[in-house]
């Protein structure tokens, strides 16, 4: 049985104040909390067997490896990917993404094509432009409809035998719409391009199973889902990260070095150049057991219930409306109140103590696309509560009110 | 004391009555809606200083010695901070602009507009007004 004040419980921070209220944490789109089975791992690893790993023969190196090995194991179990070094640790999304990206500098030819869809965040779309001004291929965009989900027709279309790579978000951190990858990926599969999702706001939400999805590159970062920052993955099929050329030379990625020819290391290494975030490695995997426990679906089923909540409630003001109205979406509520720019209700919030993000959520084309100078997001989380909702309504009305 | 630190002192002076945020942000705001700020022949992307969440446009003449500031924003606080800014630096003489600093704005409470996690391009605007008294400086000179 699922139980909020418990679960609460588990997360420190949500026990503070700000400005004399009680934290109301709805940027949980930017970054999670973190709950204190996983400041307890990362306490552990300091306190007991902080060493580096994969080169000691002593006793604590070995302890951290074996700590910072199970933890992949534990992630590519998660994910279902068949083998565990097909899981890159990264220092998050966005470094997945341009190891992928900069990979694909050699493998491509100009007027090779490349499509982004209009929903995605700027870590997947200027990797990719810079991947195309260094090779002369050419990007395209799949264009997005005025509730906010993808045109699947229009990608229909602008798939092509030139098509090499298709990119697009599982969930949109601005809109909160889980967008039908499963399809995006079969079609983009029968003309023979290659697809990677960013997983970055799908992951506290949904489990992904890789093999079932078919997927070629699937990343994302632990802060988003209870873990520390610094630290992600790159999901990719065993046969394409050994064709993708590494990233970045350094120690831990090579297999033999002389002055003459460097050899490089076997997966996963070969893209883990340098010391890693070895706790943050650790601590990843911890996050995960931690939503593990508590289950996916619990999650979504509460998180749905609070977003149809606030939904409701937030709509019942009047000259509010809501940006992203998907079918199936994440607790993600982007709006805007009419004639108040969003930087003002943010303020006012942050002086009650409800914490919300403002702006154009790093996602400018979405906001170029409605027109708008960006939005209030109001994302929420299984930790979150009703009366919290109730909060930030009170908080948006008296906002409208000062600001009108 | 020069006037632009009268001036800081006054506003000072001014915040000091209220009791809570809301009125200081009500104060904001009422500044914000009021005052007349920039010809729209100045509301040029030339003139735009592009933050992450708010824009704010600045222009600046020479009047005699002294420099006088035009500027808008998007946003209602971000403009209402202007407003104290203009009131503070305009109508005076370019190195008075250049020497001052803007310690009233975290006197008053309303430092965390200034951080730049804000991104409201208050802190460039500073930036900007203090960039064109040194141009105008310059012009000064025999």
């Amino acid at each position: 049985m699922f139980d909020v004040n418990h679960i609460r419980q588990d997360f420190p921070i949500l026990s503070r104040k700000v400005k004399g209220f009680p934290l109301v944490y709805f940027d949980n789109a930017a970054t999670s909390q973190t709950p204190k089975q996983v400041i307890d791992v990362i306490t552990d690893y300091y306190s007991r067997y902080n060493a580096n790993i994969h080169r000691g023969v002593h006793a604590l190196s070995q302890e951290a490896t074996e700590a910072y090995e199970n933890s992949r194991h534990y992630i590519q179990n998660h994910f279902n990917a068949l083998h565990p070094h097909e899981i890159i640790f990264t220092s998050g999304t966005t470094h997945s993404i341009n190891i992928v990206a900069s990979g694909y500098a050699s493998l491509l030819k100009p007027e090779d094509e490349l499509l982004v869809s209009a929903m995605e965040h700027h870590s997947n779309i200027v990797p990719w432009q810079m991947l195309c001004e260094k090779t002369g291929a050419i990007l395209k965009v799949i264009p997005m409809t005025s509730l906010g989900t993808l045109d699947i027709e229009a990608f229909g279309t602008l798939l092509t035998s030139k098509t090499r790579l298709v990119f697009v978000n599982h969930v949109s951190n601005a809109l909160g719409t889980i967008n039908p990858i499963k399809t995006i990926i079969d079609q983009a599969h029968q003309v023979g391009a290659h697809v990677l999702i960013d997983g970055a706001q799908a992951s506290p939400h949904i489990k992904a199973d890789v093999q079932a999805l078919d997927v070629d590159y699937y990343v994302t970062s632990a802060h988003k889902l209870c873990g520390p920052t610094g630290v992600g993955m790159l999901y990719g099929k065993e046969a394409l990260l050994l064709k993708l050329p590494p990233y970045q030379g350094g120690g831990e990625m090579i297999e033999e070095v002389t002055f003459e020819k460097t050899t490089y290391a076997s997966l996963p290494h070969k893209f883990e150049a340098g010391t890693p975030h070895i706790c943050g490695g650790i601590a990843f995997g911890a996050a995960l057991k931690y939503l593990n426990k508590i289950g996916f679906e619990t999650i979504a089923a509460y998180e749905n219930d609070l977003l149809n909540y606030a939904t409701a409630a937030l709509l019942a003001i009047e000259g509010l409306k809501i940006y992203g109205q998907a079918d199936h979406k994440t607790a993600v509520i982007s709006f805007n109140l009419e004639g108040i720019h969003p930087y003002d209700v943010g303020s006012i919030l942050d002086q009650l103590g409800i914490a919300v993000r403002t702006g154009h959520h790093c996602a400018q084309p979405i906001m170029d696309y409605f027109k708008i100078p960006g939005t209030v997001r109001a994302s929420f989380s299984f930790y979150n509560t009703k009366e919290e909702i109730d909060r930030l309504v009170a908080g948006v009305r008296k906002a409208q009110a000062m600001l009108q | 004391m020069n006037s632009i630190e009268a001036k800081q002192d006054e506003i000072v002076a001014d915040f000091s009555f209220f009791e809570d945020w809301t009125q200081r942000y009500e104060y904001l705001i009422e500044l914000g809606k009021s005052l007349p700020l920039i010809a729209t022949e100045y509301k040029t992307e030339d003139n735009i200083i592009k933050g992450c969440q708010s824009k704010v446009w600045v222009h600046a003449e020479l009047d005699q010695d002294r420099l006088v500031f035009t500027a808008d924003s998007d946003a209602i606080l971000t403009k209402g901070i202007i407003a104290l800014l203009i009131r503070v630096f305009s109508g005076e003489n370019p190195n008075n602009i250049i020497e001052a600093n803007t310690t009233f704005i975290d006197k008053i409470g309303l430092k965390e507009h200034l951080s730049p996690t804000r991104a409201n391009g208050l802190v460039s605007m500073i930036k900007q007004m203090k960039l064109y008294a040194i141009a105008f400086q310059t012009q000064l000179k025999p």
